[in-house]
């Protein structure tokens, strides 16, 4: 008894148009788009109560968060967006190394974003300033720590694909593409939750 | 059991050689097993022990209720001094005993059943699909949840106990509360992760596997009520995840999310930094919590119209009307959550607003109830044993969901809000209600699971002794909590107004304790049938849907040929054919 | 026709030349983030500068959903279920506001 084949697990669905997996990546994406949205109710809430914001300050976001290593950050996870379709891209004109190299950059990239988190994070826990010290940074260090989960998920996801996934395109290319598109829709999603984040927190 | 099938014009994805007839292990065939009908059974027979342990908790919950402050002979002294000191229960204990058969009932045992069991073991055979979109996902699904219950239990061993908030969770209580809250919001992590990826294989499965000739209008309607139940599931458990996650870290890294600046507890000033609103849980909770019901209750609906169709010999009455109706049921349930909140403060704007959600989403509970009904008339009836759960379903839904009406008036809900009658209300929709709906799923389906009938006398027995407890044990909530008296209270006679009305406490409490008697001839049943019940053939119904097509129990791949569907799910009875049904597939003549 | 259907009879060249609005979607990309910090330093008034930021955080996720995730092409199921998630989206973000500051908002009968 070995695994059964699933219909369209490849080829698109004749009415829906696409196949299983981007489906179901979309309705993953849906789940976390709830996901953060409570999360980001939960500080329009918080907020919205405090008689000032930052609680228990004179200073503003901006000059509590480090604004251009956010900035800084912005523009790695784009690059790393674009990164990420190129090495899709490289699938669909049958270029395995070009989407290694592209892929890599995006691992790459993905890490550069947290090393540069870790030493935010390492400046505010030397200041004292740890998510028990108010609630802008209980709402700072959880919406960015669990995007941050998210980015660690993503180079799991995108580092097996650059390594022992990659194996697939030697038996099933327009599987693997399919697989490189459906990881690209996720790492995209982490990079759209970040574009949200980083005015709320930073800038606003 | 060697199966043939045809690919779907999809090239061959896995990486597995052809179909090769290479046996599994045991490990992979039976516990990491990728196949839905085994993981359906896993889930099932699971969620049955969590339902079972649940009420356990219950019937210990019941003695503090009718005797209040008395020794508990025997058990007493067995589950230790901290929790029964001298054999009677501390209030602690009673508390835990209460968040934990709530949490246990709802999220360990009714929806991993409904949903997990059914719902993964029925779907893809009456979709004809040869399993479910994402196999190894599935698995993932279980093993994720079967930690997250063996932690949710292990928390009765924390120090302090397990969770004693309530289900419900609340804080700042439960921000304060000992190490078991901690345990309980990690496994509810676990439980809702492995409920969003299951939510993601039904709605991929539903949509994109259902074999040749199943439009949608043509679907069992027991699998419209699984895809809408997957889509309460997907968008609405995040928000409660995320809850989750902020009151983890108010109880681990001393946040203040849900602790407002100033509060004193046992007189001393909470150090905390304060500013947060304990509502915001309230919001976050009851956005999942009450789609959740319409969780526990879709499942079950889809269940009696697939045994009430089949053992009325007709088609289901108003089965478009039935689908538009829990389409429609489905996404009112996630706008009408704050009828949990009435007594928070809410500005009669709001309250108005979701007072008036709440009374238009009674409409299409009634017109599925109306349906179901009418699917009686003119019927040809079989009581079999799942026909009498699914049968008594209907008073008894109908019940809970009248007195439902009373607590989403916010007048009304002012005075029964906490009492006894919100208890009452919620136990006749899940227990009499969805729980026997399930029963008559387990009769209905297990000679399609295991190949034997189960025994139709021990199935009339475990109905009406079932059925005649449950009447006892929640009816006279309803008088309790009009008389006043408070949910989660220890000692109901430290009030004048809960002396009045003890001794109904008495005659619920011997319900309770005549239920769990009662399940016995079911356990026996569940596991004699499996032995020695008699064997079964594909259809032993004579059903029409097309489950009903492959083998009891299936094989790997499920169906011997490809299965294709030529007509509607229910047509029983059609005039001029030579039997009183006409299965899906079967071509005509 | 989308994009993706043409994609599987595609060649690598006829393919490249679809590249350019990933290049061009990049440097708006970049080009909003700068914006958008720019704007902060003007020290707008509280709910302008929530407005304009959402704003541009709104434009900028619109082109990533759009052309990164080839939303603009994308199948009716899909669309299906984001603008359901939408809609529930919005109601988690703004209902328990609404019902907590319901006397901020100058609703009757608070």
């Amino acid at each position: 008894m070995s695994e059964t084949a699933i219909p369209w697990m490849v080829k698109p669905h004749p009415v829906t148009g696409i196949p299983n997996g981007k489906f179901g990546i979309w309705l993953f994406l849906a789940s976390e788009v709830m996901l953060f949205g409570a999360l980001f109710s939960s500080y329009v809430l918080i907020r919205t109560a405090a008689p000032h914001w930052p609680p228990g300050t004179d200073q503003l976001s901006s000059e509590i968060l480090n604004v251009p290593l956010g900035t800084f950050n912005t523009a790695v996870l784009i690059t790393s967006s674009i990164t990420m379709v190129l090495a899709w891209a490289s699938c669909k004109m049958g270029n395995l190394s070009r989407f290694k190299m592209w892929m890599g950059a995006t691992v790459l990239l993905a890490v550069v974003f947290l090393v540069v988190k870790y030493f935010e994070y390492a400046d505010k826990f030397h200041h004292d300033h740890f998510p028990s010290h108010d609630n802008f940074f209980a709402i700072y260090f959880v919406l960015t720590g669990l995007h941050g989960l998210h980015i660690v998920g993503g180079i799991i996801v995108n580092t097996y694909l650059l390594t022992a996934g990659s194996k697939m395109w030697n038996t099933d290319p327009e599987h693997f593409t399919n697989r490189v598109e459906n990881a690209g829709l996720y790492w995209h999603f982490v990079d759209l939750v970040w574009i949200f984040l980083f005015p709320s927190l930073y800038l606003l | 059991m060697s199966v043939e099938h045809h690919s779907h014009g999809n090239g061959h994805g896995h990486s597995q050689e052809g179909h090769g007839h290479h046996e599994l292990s045991f490990w992979r065939k039976y516990v990491f097993s990728v196949d839905h009908k085994v993981i359906g059974i896993q889930y099932g027979v699971t969620a049955l022990v969590f339902l079972f342990f649940g009420f356990t908790l219950m019937m210990l919950m019941r003695w503090q209720l009718a005797y209040p402050g008395q020794p508990l002979p025997v058990i007493g002294k067995l589950l230790g001094e901290t929790a029964m000191p001298g054999g009677v229960m501390a209030p602690e204990f009673y508390n835990q005993l209460g968040a934990m058969h709530g949490t246990i009932m709802v999220f360990l045992g009714v929806v991993p059943l409904a949903v997990g069991g059914f719902g993964n073991f029925v779907v893809p055979l009456q979709i004809g699909a040869p399993d479910m979109a994402f196999p190894r996902l599935n698995m993932a699904s279980y093993w994720v949840f079967l930690p997250g219950c063996i932690l949710m239990i292990l928390s009765f061993l924390a120090p302090g106990g397990a969770a004693q908030s309530g289900w419900t969770s609340y804080p700042p209580l439960s921000d304060i509360a000992p190490t078991g809250q901690t345990l309980w919001l990690l496994s509810m992590v676990l439980i809702i992760t492995s409920s969003l990826l299951g939510s993601i294989n039904f709605i991929v499965t539903i949509v994109q596997l259902r074999a040749k000739g199943l439009s949608y209008w043509r679907l069992p309607f027991f699998v419209h009520a699984q895809l809408v139940t997957a889509f309460l599931l997907l968008l609405a458990f995040p928000p409660l995840e995320a809850a989750s996650l902020l009151q983890l870290m108010d109880r681990v890294a001393g946040t203040s999310f849900f602790l407002p600046s100033g509060l004193v507890i046992s007189g001393e000033q909470l150090k905390v930094a304060g500013g947060g609103n304990p509502l915001l849980w309230q919001h976050l909770f009851w956005f999942l919590a009450h789609p959740e019901v319409y969780v526990l209750i879709l499942p079950a609906m889809g269940i009696v119209a697939e045994v009430i169709a089949n053992n009325t010999r007709k088609p289901i009455w108003g089965y478009r009307l039935l689908v538009y109706s829990v389409v429609f049921l489905g996404f009112m349930s996630f706008v009408v959550w704050a009828h949990h909140m009435f007594m928070t403060g809410m500005g009669t704007t709001m309250s108005t607003f979701f007072q008036t959600t709440t009374m238009i989403i009674s409409i299409p509970s009634v017109v599925i109830l109306t349906c179901f009904i009418m699917s009686l008339y003119g019927g040809n009836i079989r009581f079999t044993a799942p026909m009498l759960f699914a049968t008594a379903f209907l008073p008894m839904f109908a019940i809970g969901g009248l007195t439902g009406l009373p607590l989403g008036l916010t007048a009304s809900d002012i005075y029964l809000h906490d009492t006894f009658y919100v208890i009452g209300h919620f136990h006749y929709v899940v227990a009499p209600g969805t729980l026997f709906a399930l029963f008559a799923g387990v009769y209905y389906w297990y000679p399609k699971a295991t190949g034997k009938r189960m025994n139709e006398a021990l199935g009339k027995v475990h109905f009406w002794l079932s059925f005649v407890c449950m009447q006892f044990i929640f009816m006279p909530m309803f008088f309790q909590g009009m008389a006043g008296l408070s949910r989660r209270l220890y000692d109901p006679t430290v009030y004048a107004h809960g002396r009045g009305v003890q001794a109904l406490n008495v005659v619920i409490s011997l319900g309770a304790w005549g239920l769990g008697l009662s399940q016995i001839p079911f356990i026996v049943n569940f596991f004699m049938s499996l032995k020695s019940g008699v064997r079964v053939a594909e259809n032993p119904w004579n059903a029409t849907t097309l489950e009903w097509a492959a083998p009891s129990p299936p094989g790997h791949g499920n169906f011997l040929t490809e299965p294709v569907v030529y007509r509607e799910p229910y047509e029983y009875s059609v005039p001029g054919k030579a039997t009183d049904y006409s299965p899906q597939f079967q071509a005509e003549g | 026709m989308t994009e993706q259907a043409h994609a599987h009879s595609q060649s690598p060249e006829e393919f490249k030349k679809h590249l350019g609005k990933y290049y061009v979607v990049f440097v708006a990309l970049l080009c909003l983030t700068a914006i958008t910090v720019a704007v902060s330093y003007l020290r707008l008034n509280r709910p302008l500068a929530i407005a304009v930021a959402l704003v541009i955080a709104s434009v900028k996720a619109g082109l990533v959903a759009a052309v990164f995730m080839h939303l603009i092409d994308e199948k009716k199921v899909i669309y299906a279920v984001l603008i359901l998630t939408a809609l529930f989206f919005a109601l988690v973000l703004g209902l328990p506001s609404l019902t907590t500051f319901e006397h901020h908002a100058g609703m009757p009968g608070t």
